[in-house]
């Protein structure tokens, strides 16, 4: 290659050079600018903002309207409720599951495989508008226990798949143990599996309750009066768009305070009982 | 006389289980009837005095729900599930790029990092993801440049962007936890072993790590996609049009309950039964022959 070739090329090369270094300044530039914009935007809204609007309807927040129960009350109540019901049905379904006759675990099968692989809005249609519009004497019941069903019927497959694997991680030597020394199956069952297959359960349990508070938020679509619908209604109220996003962000950070001390305490249990580690 | 019923009964059970295909469908109908006649007939229609009347209408998805354009409600359906099946594969893709970068957070040395990670993965995962599409969709306009918002404003498409960021922000966390634990799961010997036959360290994480790494990672990561599908429901309270959404339009527009959540759930079925079927197959190909 000539000597002329290569000044060229290098003359090519630092022109180049120097466009891509301009680019990223640019580049970096807009990117910095944006960046402190934000904060100073973040900022701004941190030290204006009017906080009245939260602490004016805390009550409602809550406890919901007056003369009524709703609010954050409702949605742990709900979720309490539910839980309680679903981890009832769920120990019914996971037996079923488990079952070697194929009239007890084909229906648990179906039905387990049916509500998990469709979208918890769904279900909450399904019980919420499908029934009322049937008769007039179920048109009075209230949209909340049509919401607790669907909650139940909900959580109570995933609770069924829970419970069958609790029951699988205890060894098959306990129930031939227990089977020799002159337990029937069901008795078994009762006294030896599932006490120990129940310890086994419990951090899995905390998690589907953390995810069930989570999913009460969706009665929002059917209009029950639980914590999400009490923050929607105020932020509609409001014509200020700081103001909306101000309050989105306490539900969000009441939801957080209320779900992580259950998720912490289920991974601390974890690790306590060993699960993780099988 | 006891010992012929035992037997009379061991044969009955055994033609049973030679006729199966007969006796099975059989036994569900008789359910069905048991339901049909004892539960709705006696205890709903003369205890309770319920009765329900209501006619199936199967030919209400082929009326129009926009006179002029002349569409259907089966060309709302396909566009809903044409929504469905694209916002959940770009939030996918954008949640797996996020969920990655975090984990690398997670597990790097710097400490500042992996606390962002940490803290962030923790609040996305304890708030409900209905808050967090109202926050993205309502909330974030005084946080943005106002050149950008009124950008964003005249675009067609502005909920399904919402849509996506809302998404794709809340499954990243899942899934960086799931391919955080994926690599942790190797044991470090592994490393240090490859280490000592010569390999750098790229090489021994393209070679040995990562092989293994990801063919834990995938089953979780595909009923993450699951689950991420089913929340993709979720963005018809900002007014995506997806299957949910469709099938709202038809039972608000007509009042055939039945019918429109009867087709949705076939469909929202059919859907998660492909991706179990693939992760099954999965499942069968590659995991079969490894052990841990």
């Amino acid at each position: 290659m000539s000597h002329a070739r290569t000044q060229k090329l290098t003359r090519i090369i630092l022109k180049a050079a120097t466009v891509v270094i301009l680019l990223l300044l640019l580049l970096s530039e807009i990117l910095f600018s944006s960046i402190t914009l934000f904060f100073k935007s973040m900022i701004t809204v941190i030290f204006t903002y009017p906080y009245g609007v939260i602490y004016n309807n805390l009550m409602f927040f809550l406890f919901g309207l007056r003369g009524k129960i709703g609010g954050l009350t409702l949605t742990i109540l709900v979720a309490a409720v539910s839980l309680l019901l679903a981890f009832i049905a769920g120990i019914i379904f996971g037996l079923m599951r488990n079952s070697r006759r194929w009239w007890l675990s084909y229906p648990a099968i179906g039905y387990i495989e049916l509500v998990r692989s469709v979208p918890l809005i769904l279900v909450i249609f399904w019980f919420c508008f499908f029934p009322p519009g049937l008769s007039e004497t179920l048109k009075s019941v209230g949209r909340v226990y049509y919401g607790i069903f669907a909650l139940i019927a909900f959580t109570g497959a995933y609770i069924a798949e829970i419970v069958r694997a609790g029951i699988l991680s205890v060894s098959k030597g306990q129930m031939e143990a227990s089977r020799s020394s002159g337990l029937t199956h069901t008795q078994a069952m009762i006294y030896i599996i599932l006490p120990q297959a129940l310890k086994n359960m419990i951090p899995s349990l905390v998690n589907q309750f953390v995810s069930l508070i989570k999913d009460t938020s969706l009665l929002w679509f059917v209009g029950v009066m639980e914590f999400t619908s009490t923050i929607f209604a105020t932020s509609n109220r409001e014509v200020n768009t700081t103001v909306t996003m101000g309050l989105y962000f306490f539900a969000a950070v009441v939801y957080f305070l209320v779900c992580y001390p259950l998720t912490a305490s289920s991974r601390k249990l974890e690790k306590k009982l060993g699960v993780g580690e099988r | 006389m006891i010992k012929k019923a035992r037997e009379l009964k061991v044969e009955a059970s055994i033609l049973i289980n030679r006729y199966r295909f007969i006796f099975y469908p059989l036994y569900f109908l008789a359910i069905a009837l048991f339901i049909y006649f004892v539960v709705y007939k006696i205890l709903l229609v003369n205890v309770l005095n319920i009765e329900f009347n209501y006619k199936l209408n199967y030919a209400i998805f082929f009326t129009n729900y926009i006179e002029a354009t002349r569409q259907s409600y089966v060309d709302l359906y396909v566009l809903g599930v044409i929504t469905t099946i694209k916002i959940s594969i770009i939030s996918l893709v954008v949640a797996m790029s996020l969920g990655t970068v975090l984990a690398i957070f997670r597990l790097s040395n710097v400490k500042v990092l992996d606390i962002f990670a940490k803290s962030y993965i923790e609040f996305i995962r304890n708030t409900p993801l209905l808050i967090q599409i109202f926050f993205w969709y309502f909330g974030t306009d005084p946080l943005l440049p106002k050149v950008f918002t009124t950008w964003l404003k005249a675009q067609s498409n502005v909920e399904f962007a919402y849509g996506v960021i809302a998404l794709s922000i809340y499954t990243s966390a899942f899934i960086a936890e799931e391919i955080r634990a994926g690599i942790q799961s190797i044991p470090k010997e592994q490393m240090e072993a490859s280490r000592a036959q010569g390999f750098s360290f790229l090489q021994a994480m393209r070679l040995v790590i990562l092989p293994q790494a990801i063919r834990i990672v995938i089953p979780p990561l595909i009923s993450q996609s699951l689950n991420l599908t089913k929340y993709s429901s979720l963005v018809m309270s900002i007014g995506v049009v997806e299957l949910m959404a469709s099938s709202r339009f038809l039972f608000g527009g007509t009042a055939r309950i039945f019918e429109a959540l009867s087709v949705t759930t076939i469909i929202y079925l059919s859907l998660s039964l492909a991706i179990s079927f693939a992760l099954n197959q999965y499942n069968k190909y590659f995991l079969s022959y490894t052990r841990y």
